[in-house]
């Protein structure tokens, strides 16, 4: 069973390791010539210490050296360097354009792909796992792969050719040395699996403790306020203490492969240096053989610790480039925007700004329906709220007016155009919305304000910043509409504010507002509802809210429980039929006994 | 740096250990060549093989000795290095928490943590690392270099120009690469965060049809990664073939120059062979200092990094012994206060006082100065301009014991700690009985949910209470700031997630605390604050109205239009 799902991830490793050949096809020149020079400049610097040890067999004695030979020779090895050297800075270069252009071509193709993506596939993925696919695995695969192929390939080459040239000194000592060689193997195996169980311990601790440091220097506030700092210190020494034990295992204990293969390749090397004394005595070996030969023997270890820890990498890299393919050769979302600029659907025309839901149904998920049956008219200029509970189809209801999402049945009309015969993009360009997520990028309050309008002018966003209220912040910043945005540099208040001015200054024909002034405070709420009243004057809008006093005034209120609508009219007619609007109401303002 | 030799310092006899034995084996591996040559030159000449037996003998013991050292000096440099990050850790724990809120929001939560984690782990691999190979490497450089001129002074002159111009070459090439990598980090983590940002804005993108500007921006940026990514690049990519060409012309020079001194008698063709041996030696410690400098280098910025939060001067400090409390009295006499680093300030010119056991509502909108107030009076930060008495004397003249025994405080955000409810509940007074504690649960309207909660006080939290709803958490805060019994009440904005009724019986139980605290009570809600013997209403950092709820309603527009804006009806009705 086990076995068999291994094999099944072996096969999709190979499949992940066969999409990235494809994709990179247009580099397979480059990629051929990569392998080939490494092929060359190894075989080369492989061959040179033959060379040299022949060269040191012409230095026999006083009066008998052969300065002919040895020229002859010292030629011979100049030739090479110069080719081997050259063959391998030429392997450079293409690797390195073609690690990075790989890079690029992954990371821009991602990019587009996240624009046209189904915001299901997106909100059922969180950021960070599709981040760390488009950073981290695209480096690990381009890195893995590229690299992993050439060292696997001139490792290769590396052993075979030795093993050539050390049988072709002597047979004996080469067969000696192939012997010895897993000694080494096991060593290092037997001191990666002790210190593997240190390290673990080691990082299960350092897990514990850093969740510690999150809650004491994120909570520090309440640390102090109750004088806990004296307790925090100690239970940080304590877990610290337990860290320090098992760090100092697993740094020792891993810090042994070294010398421990050293010393293994030491006792090969004695080894060789008597074999091949000995073999020199009776005449089979010469003292330029023994040199080649002990250089070898050096060396000789070196691809094969290389080759196991390649194929670990390009197992690694195999599984990033599942995870990076996974992504990039997702469907995109039938009718995407097109980031050429040629759209296939027509675009929408507006007219009065009659909006019509005939009859919609939704769901996330195809075993649980939400939106049932639902029908709505709005009419020019019409004011909808949308109210209910938590999870009641508010906000899903928005998804499928700005085609989000797409409807599973029934039809949504614009003045009498199907938004799905249109294209999306003319759809959005007639909305303007504000969530109740404060997204902002991050640059100065200025880019954020006119993100959708780039050419706005300051006269204009500063009349725009007057009239959703945030201009009062805005000139008290460091830097006014300069200042740059940080992570954590405005509240969650003020963000909503600087959103509410990014669509203000747009004047959108018609309105969404998610929940769009929760985080305000009911005064400045009260002066934002005014200039909402002033912008929606005459547009189309549908605002969702939580706290039912801000949408009393609205021409149409919907009432939702369970993806349906269970009452609908104006304030007063609903307050007066004592129903479900009624209690939601009065639970937010029942006065107090 | 020097708080990494400050605290290695506490292990100074590993710390000189390690790298000794380390010394000692690379002796040890300077004899090899050595043992070889003798090996040519004496043993095959002569056909002597007892000698070779002999010698290969030595060959052995030099590697079983070393072994021996290598894992000497490992030991001593794993406990100097892991002992020394422990302890830096453990200090700049304790400093973090000591410092002020100022000078944390000035080096950033986030970032301290990342000292505390990830940049001493760097350091204590930085320091590992140096400890065994820092002399080492350059030991067996020299060392070679030094046998190399005991077996032939004029071969060995070769050396002296191949080692240093190899380094230099090497060196050279590390120190131009490695500001650049820095610079491919940083436009790295800028392409990160706009891929991030793709993907959390994505509705917003959608919604202004922005996607064509966004693949624009990040393309541009990306591709000037890329060709500062293929520069660097090329850079590294020389170095190989260069040293290669280096070490290969020095070992021509050196076959040269042997052939020449062999053959007028001076030197054996098994030296030529060890002088070859060395200069492979060589090459290869190269190399390896050459990474082992990078390593440090990364090291050395990360201690730089902890040593600045070391070095951080706390500009809070509280007197040893202070003044005692008189009473349980609040003054605030012309306070302004700005941030440090913001643009205005938050807080300008509040005057108000408070009697003991009297409840104060505070009022306003968002960043009216609500919480900067309450951070005023647990000197969380200082008054920029202004006097603010606690109990009588200026908070700056309590001791922190005694300031802080004075006051329990509601954080607007309800902070829970991992561990049993009990546990975060004892947070001042560790010596609370259950009975304190329930007694507080029961004011705090928690001992329903946490008697159904299974184990009740002993109810395992979660890291930040995650297994709670923003409620419960909210109404254990208030229970863990009524077990400190403490003179003065502060609660800012802590009913924020609790539905009418529930706060209104909160209201009333608080009110019957017996000894009653002076107690402020800061919120959004006109409904929280209407009872309270006096109101402060705060707009924009100003105090702009005093007095009571009738009062207040009567002749103050501001109070007067939060009120109306979230009880619209009376408006209407009166």
């Amino acid at each position: 069973m086990a076995n068999k799902k291994k094999q099944q991830s072996n096969a999709q490793s190979w499949q992940a390791i066969g999409k990235v050949l494809k994709f990179i096809s247009r580099y397979r020149l480059l990629l051929f010539f990569s392998i080939l020079l490494a092929g060359v400049s190894v075989l080369l610097q492989l061959y040179v210490p033959i060379v040299f040890g022949n060269a040191i067999d012409q230095i026999v004695g006083p009066g008998r050296v052969d300065f002919g030979k040895i020229t002859g020779y010292l030629g011979q090895i100049a030739v090479l360097i110069a080719l081997s050297a050259a063959a391998s800075w030429v392997m450079g270069l293409i690797n390195n354009k073609l690690i990075y252009q790989t890079i690029q071509d992954i990371r821009q193709r991602a990019i587009r792909q996240i624009q046209v993506l189904p915001l299901s596939y997106l909100d059922s993925h969180s950021s960070g796992d599709i981040v760390s696919r488009i950073i981290a695995d695209t480096d690990q695969l381009s890195d893995g792969l590229l690299l992993g192929f050439s060292q696997l390939f001139t490792g290769g080459v590396t052993i075979f050719a030795t093993l050539v040239f050390m049988f072709s000194k002597s047979v004996l000592i080469t067969l000696l040395v192939i012997l010895l060689t897993p000694l080494s193997f096991v060593v290092a195996h037997f001191i990666a699996g002790h210190s593997y169980q240190m390290f673990r311990l080691q990082s299960q601790t350092r897990g514990v403790q850093t969740a510690l440091i999150e809650e004491m220097v994120g909570g520090v506030k309440v640390v102090k306020a109750f004088g806990y700092e004296g307790r925090a210190s100690k239970r940080f020494a304590k877990i610290n203490e337990q860290l320090q034990e098992y760090s100092q295992k697993a740094t020792f204990f891993s810090s042994l492969t070294n010398p421990a293969t050293r010393f293994i390749n030491s006792l090969i090397y004695a080894l060789v240096a008597l074999a091949g004394a000995l073999a020199i005595i009776s005449g089979r070996l010469t003292v330029g053989g023994l040199s080649a030969l002990l250089n070898y023997a050096n060396q000789y270890m070196k691809p094969f610790n290389d080759i196991s820890s390649v194929v670990t990498e390009l197992q690694n890299a195999a599984a990033c480039a599942s995870r990076v393919f996974e992504l990039i050769e997702q469907e995109p979302e039938i009718d995407a925007v097109s980031l050429t600029g040629k759209e296939e659907k027509p675009g929408l025309t507006l007219g009065a700004g009659t909006v019509r839901l005939d009859h919609v149904d939704f769901s996330y998920t195809p075993d649980k329906p939400l939106i049932r049956d639902f029908y709505l008219t709005a009419k020019k200029g019409m004011r909808i709220a949308l109210v209910g509970p938590t999870g009641c189809g508010k906000t899903t209801t928005i998804n499928l007016l700005m085609r989000f999402y797409d409807a599973q049945d029934g039809d949504i009309l614009i003045d009498d155009q199907s938004i799905y015969s249109v294209n999306r993009s003319s759809l959005r360009e007639k909305f303007g919305m504000v969530l109740q997520d404060t997204w902002l990028e991050e640059g100065t309050v200025r880019d954020n304000i006119a993100f959708g309008k780039e050419d706005a002018t300051d006269e204009e966003i500063i009349e725009a910043a007057k009239e959703a209220h945030s201009w009062d912040f805005i000139k008290r910043l460091s830097q006014g509409l300069d200042t740059e945005l940080l992570a954590d540099s405005l509240s969650a208040g003020q963000k909503q504010l600087l959103c509410i001015t990014r669509v203000m200054l747009v004047k959108p024909p018609m309105l969404i507002l998610d929940e769009a002034t929760s985080s305000i405070d009911t005064r400045t709420e009260m002066l934002i509802q005014k200039a909402f009243d002033k912008l929606m004057e005459g547009r189309t809008s549908f605002v969702v809210a939580h706290r039912l006093s801000t949408i009393v005034n609205s021409d149409l209120i919907l009432v939702m429980k369970d993806g349906q609508i269970i009452e609908r009219g104006q304030h007063e007619d609903l307050l007066a039929k004592k129903g479900f609007y009624y209690k939601l109401y009065n639970s937010q303002f029942a006065k107090l006994a | 740096m020097r708080y990494v030799f400050k605290y290695l310092s506490d292990y100074r006899k590993e710390s000189i250990l390690a790298p000794l034995f380390k010394l000692l084996e690379a002796l040890f591996d300077l004899f090899v060549p050595i043992v070889v040559a003798r090996i040519i030159d004496q043993g095959i000449k002569t056909h002597n093989q007892p000698y070779i037996f002999g010698q290969v003998g030595l060959l052995f013991l030099l590697a079983f000795l070393g072994i021996a050292a290598s894992i000497t000096a490992q030991w001593f440099a794993a406990k100097a290095s892991v002992g020394m990050a422990t302890k830096l850790r453990q200090a700049t724990f304790d400093k973090v928490e000591s410092l002020s809120f100022a000078k944390i929001d000035q080096l950033s939560p986030s970032s301290l943590i990342t000292r505390l984690t990830s940049d001493i782990n760097q350091v204590q691999t930085g320091c590992n690392m140096a400890l065994r190979l820092l002399l080492r490497s350059p030991f067996i450089v020299f060392g070679s270099m030094i046998a190399a001129f005991l077996i032939n002074v004029k071969a060995a002159l070769i050396f002296l120009v191949a080692v240093p111009l190899l380094a230099l070459v090497a060196f050279g090439i590390m120190l131009v690469s490695i500001p650049l990598y820095r610079k491919v980090q940083k436009s790295l983590d800028e392409i990160t965060r706009l891929t991030s940002e793709n993907l959390t804005g994505v509705r917003v993108i959608r919604a202004f049809r922005k996607e064509k500007s966004e693949v624009a921006k990040f393309d541009a940026k990306l591709t000037a990664m890329t060709t500062l990514n293929e520069f660097v690049g090329r850079l590294s990519v020389a170095l190989n073939p260069i040293t290669y060409v280096m070490i290969n012309l020095a070992m021509i020079a050196l076959i040269w120059f042997g052939g020449q001194e062999v053959n007028q008698g001076q030197m054996a063709q098994g030296q030529v062979v060890a002088l070859y041996n060395y200069l492979a030696q060589m090459i290869v410690e190269l190399i390896k200092l050459a990474s082992l400098i990078i390593t440090i280098n990364r090291a050395w910025a990360c201690g730089d990094r902890v040593g600045q939060v070391l070095a951080t001067e706390n500009d809070l400090t509280y007197p040893e012994s202070g003044a005692k409390p008189q009473d349980k009295s609040i003054k605030v006499e012309n306070v302004s206060f700005t941030y440090p680093g913001a643009g205005g300030p938050s807080i300008s010119q509040i005057s108000f006082s408070v009697k003991p056991g009297e409840t104060v509502g505070i009022i306003g909108g968002t960043g009216s100065g609500k919480t900067s107030l309450i951070s005023l009076l647990t000197r969380f930060y200082d008054v920029t301009s202004g006097n603010l008495l606690l109990g009588g004397r200026k908070v700056q003249d309590y001791s922190k014991e005694d300031l802080l025994a004075q006051f329990a405080l509601v954080p607007q955000k309800a902070q829970l700690f991992k561990g049993t409810i009990r546990d975060n509940l004892k947070y001042a007074s560790s010596q609370a009985s259950d009975a304190d504690l329930w007694e507080a649960l029961k004011v705090a309207q928690a001992a329903d949910f946490v008697s159904s909660k299974k184990g009740g006080l002993d109810f395992e939290l979660e890291q930040e209470g995650r297994n709670l709803s923003g409620g419960q958490k909210q109404r254990l805060t208030i229970a863990r700031a009524l077990v400190k019994k403490a003179g003065i009440l502060l609660l800012d904005d802590s009913d924020s997630a609790l539905d009418l009724a529930t706060s209104a019986k909160l209201r009333q139980s608080l009110a019957k605390l017996d000894p009653k605290p002076t107690t402020i009570l800061v919120s959004q809600r006109a409904s929280s604050v209407m009872q309270a013997d006096q109101i402060l209403v705060l707009d924009d950092g100003k105090l702009a109205g005093r007095g009571t709820h009738a009062e207040l309603l009567k002749n103050n527009p501001v109070y007067q239009e939060i009120y109306y804006s979230q009880f619209p009806k009376e408006k209407e009705g009166e």
